[in-house]
């Protein structure tokens, strides 16, 4: 039974287009931003969904949390249309949404009161609420920071209560909208290091836009966006091998990645694949010796 | 004759409350004119704060700044023309915007220092093509314009004050990787163009090691080092310890380097990489 | 700078004062601002002040700091005083030069004026040293939830107080960035006449309005991700629970207050 379950899909798209329409009601500019999303995510992967500024992935998320509707084609979450009203907030309970700037997501001035707002908004009695607050503190280890004023964090910590504050719904999946993009070094690490714990430990799917190759290179599944459209989805060393279409949608490769491919080009022959430091250590090791 | 140097610079931050805070201490250094520095350390190192104090928006609790070997602070009254002599670009400058055209917004700066209608004009322009921002842009009101052509845009407003030694906290933060290029590439071209002093805060010690010729590292308040890109990282093992990243190619070759396969020089980009280790294959004629 | 201004005044400690419920302070210090106004005899003053410097004394907070909250309207006390004291004509005279009468009555208003709004200031003072802000917000939502009945808005305006408090400090600390940035651009912020400093403003709120506008619609969008639906349904993370010291403190106010309005009685 168990493994049928991890195969179950959590997130469908079935051919998803969005666009926004700008210029006058007589001749608007129709301005596609999803073209034909087909993905099927199961539960307990870990997607990064990468793509440059205007690539459609940060309006690919919000489709995945019922905040825009697709124009055509359907998004099921849990096999629950997004489009369906009366569902919205099992949608929202089920699929949480994490965003970019940690200022503008955290609504209270205490730590936990923070924490527990989506329980508050869903009435959940007391006691439960107070039990699945320290839960989800403790799940993004900022439980000694319970009664903190949000703005004596840094921004590796707020994003980390922002997480808090979505895991205290109890969610199958989360979505993080490029949830490191205005974090310093030491802030990105540790909330890499809790979304894949969370994912571990918890088996909550993660869906992580990002334009940080190193972020997707830690991932399961990468799902490379270009205008409007699914342009790769496959395993990380997969998706990097392909050096120079990566390079032309203006994205990174890692530099080892980059490092191999230079060397491939003199007629190396080494394995195109390599992305993580021990594997390139491993191949130079051998080429040197 | 250096172009910026600093005396036992040191500013407390609220002083005789107890909040006080070393926030920069005792820091000496020289920079020379025409040099591209890379300043890299921790949030809450006190980079920041250092930079603040090249332009006269800080005064320093003891110690002393000159520039072009004037004390900053010997007058007061002129600290205004340090601020149009160092330019300072702050993070995320988009968020400074204000006026209702492009044109506007990049004048703000040249119009305070005062200078003629025909010179202002002057002025933007050429920074604006510096910057690649198209002409038709100059009407048009900043806040349509995407986040990257904001940033431009941002920036131009203060490279149009002609500044001998522009100062940017972390230009490419929150840009994607294109995004991200095309204003260090700007930045780089205008360094190249003017000769003017350029000081870029940094977080990415990738880009660092790309683009800058030194590199001045900021530690728990202190002056770590500030030496040759090279130099600096011959010491990337401190530079670990101290917490900071080192480009990931140089970890790669700092480990083979300890598994006993040794390289003349520091390697700290990929183009680097790919020449040391085709210069080694070649040696052993097996290329 | 602007960052050093608190905001709030809250100063956290373990005193009696501390603990108690939010909702009874804020019941307490309604009975306490009658009490001041219904005295008109100097022991009524006194009973008053006696119950003053009782509470402050029980906050555990230096009295300095009760101090440093009368001292800004200081002058404004002290031009009001005098006003009374040349103004009020009645009763007996103390004083006279040429146009100059200073009388009883003049004198007696003046101090009863200058001790009531004292008090009162040091009285607001101990319910916000006490009381976090956003503790205080949500008592107050509490106590006018009958309202509720009405349709009077009661949830909306607590989030609205609540939310405003939390994003003080990080607009405080925007504040203080875009002066940096625009005074980096040669901005002059503090020169000039009336019409130059109020135009030099322009290059400062105009970033801070965009950026507070887009705040909100981020804000706005992750509430609703939260599930955020109104007022209807909610429960609390916060409890506030009511003890035997809250009646206690209550009782004692309100019997100052009957000995207020007895002595008061008997004295006319």
């Amino acid at each position: 039974m168990a493994e049928i379950k991890i195969m179950e899909n959590i997130i469908k798209t079935e051919n998803l287009k969005f666009n926004y329409q700008n210029g006058s009601e007589e001749k608007p500019i129709i301005n596609e931003v999803l073209k034909d999303i087909n993905i099927e995510i199961k539960k307990g992967e870990f997607v990064a969904v990468l793509g440059h500024n205007g690539s459609g992935k940060s309006t690919f998320a919000k489709h995945l949390n019922a905040i825009l509707l697709p124009c055509s084609g359907k998004v099921y979450i849990n096999n629950i249309d997004t489009a369906d009203d009366d569902n919205l907030f099992n949608i929202r309970k089920c699929a949480g949404m994490v965003f970019q700037n940690p200022d503008n997501q955290i609504v209270a001035s205490i730590v936990e009161e923070d924490v527990a707002f989506a329980l508050e908004n869903m009435g959940v009695p007391y006691e439960e609420m107070r039990k699945r607050v320290d839960d989800a503190l403790k799940a993004v280890g900022m439980y000694d920071y319970r009664f903190h004023s949000p703005n004596q964090l840094s921004g590796g910590q707020k994003q980390r209560v922002a997480i808090a504050g979505i895991i205290a719904m109890r969610p199958e999946c989360i979505i993080l909208d490029e949830p490191t993009a205005m974090l310093d070094p030491q802030g990105r690490r540790e909330v890499m290091k809790t979304i894949k714990t969370l994912n571990k430990e918890c088996g909550i799917t993660i869906v992580l836009i990002t334009h940080y190759m190193n972020e997707a290179v830690e991932c399961g599944r990468v799902v490379v966006m270009d205008n409007g459209r699914i342009v790769f989805d496959d395993t990380p060393e997969n998706v990097f091998s392909n050096v120079e279409e990566i390079r032309k949608i203006g994205l990174d490769i890692p530099q080892t990645t980059e490092l191999i491919y230079l060397l491939n080009k003199e007629g190396l022959g080494l394995d195109s694949h390599i992305i993580t430091e021990e594997q390139c250590i491993n191949a130079i090791e051998r080429l040197l010796k | 004759m250096s172009i910026l140097k600093t005396e036992n610079l040191t500013y407390v931050y609220s002083q005789g409350t107890p909040f006080e805070k070393i926030a920069v201490n005792k820091i000496n250094i020289e920079i020379e004119k025409g040099e591209f520095v890379g300043i890299i350390g921790h949030t809450g190192s006190g980079k920041s704060t250092l930079i603040q104090h090249f332009n006269g928006l800080l005064q320093p609790t003891s110690g002393k700044i000159f520039i072009d070997g004037n004390d900053i602070w010997s007058n007061k009254e002129n600290i205004r023309q340090v601020r149009f002599k160092v330019g300072l670009v702050f993070q995320y400058p988009e968020y400074q915007l204000f006026e209702e055209n492009v044109f506007k917004d990049i004048a703000f700066g040249p119009k305070n220092m005062g200078l003629s209608e025909k010179e202002i004009k002057e002025r933007v322009y050429d920074t604006a093509k510096l910057l690649e921002i198209p002409e038709n842009f100059m009407k048009r009101s900043p806040f349509e314009l995407s986040g990257g052509q904001k940033r431009r845009v941002a920036i131009a407003g203060v490279m149009a004050m002609n500044p001998e030694i522009l100062i940017l906290d972390e230009p490419s933060a929150g840009l994607d990787p294109h995004g991200r290029d095309i204003i260090l590439d700007i930045i780089k071209n205008y360094h190249k163009k003017t000769g003017s002093t350029v000081m870029i805060v940094s977080h990415s010690m990738e880009d660092t090691a790309k683009y800058a010729e030194k590199i001045l590292v900021m530690n728990k308040s202190e002056l770590f080092c500030y030496d040759t890109v090279e130099n600096v990282f011959r010491r990337s093992e401190e530079i670990e310890k101290i917490g900071l990243d080192v480009p990931q190619i140089t970890r790669v070759f700092n480990k083979l380097r300890s598994h006993g396969i040794s390289f003349g020089k520091e390697i700290y980009t990929v183009e680097r990489a790919r020449e040391v280790i085709l210069d080694m294959l070649k040696k052993e004629g097996r290329i | 700078m602007i960052k050093d201004i608190t905001l709030g005044q809250y100063f956290p400690s373990d005193s009696i004062i501390h603990r108690l419920d939010p909702r009874f302070k804020i019941v307490i210090m309604i009975v306490y601002m009658i009490m001041l106004f219904s005295g008109d005899s100097l022991i009524c003053l006194g009973i008053g002040t006696l119950y003053t410097l009782i509470s402050v004394v029980m906050t555990k907070i230096s009295f300095k700091l009760y101090i440093k909250s009368i001292k800004p309207i200081f002058p404004f006390l002290i031009f009001t005083a005098l006003l009374n004291i040349f103004f009020i004509k009645d009763g007996d005279i103390y004083f006279q030069w040429k146009f100059i009468k200073i009388t009883s009555s003049g004198v007696d208003t003046s101090i009863f004026m200058i001790v009531r709004i004292v008090l009162l200031l040091i009285g607001t003072s101990v319910l916000t040293y006490t009381t976090s802000p956003i503790v205080l917000t949500d008592a107050i939502e509490r106590l006018l939830n009958p309202l509720k009945k009405i349709k009077f808005p009661v949830h909306e305006l607590a989030m609205i107080m609540s939310i405003a408090l939390r994003f003080i400090p990080t607009l405080i600390e925007e504040t203080d960035k875009i002066i940096s940035a625009q005074k980096a651009r040669g901005a002059e912020l503090d020169s000039g006449n009336l019409i130059a400093k109020t135009k030099g403003l322009i290059p400062i709120l105009i970033p801070l309005l965009i950026s507070s506008f887009r705040r909100a619609e981020e804000l706005a969008t992750a509430m609703e991700c939260r599930c955020y639906n109104g007022g209807d349904g909610r429960t609390r993370l916060r409890q506030m629970k009511s003890g035997i010291s809250d009646y206690i403190a209550l009782f004692f106010t309100v019997l100052f207050f009957i000995a207020v309005i007895i002595i008061n009685h008997i004295i006319k």
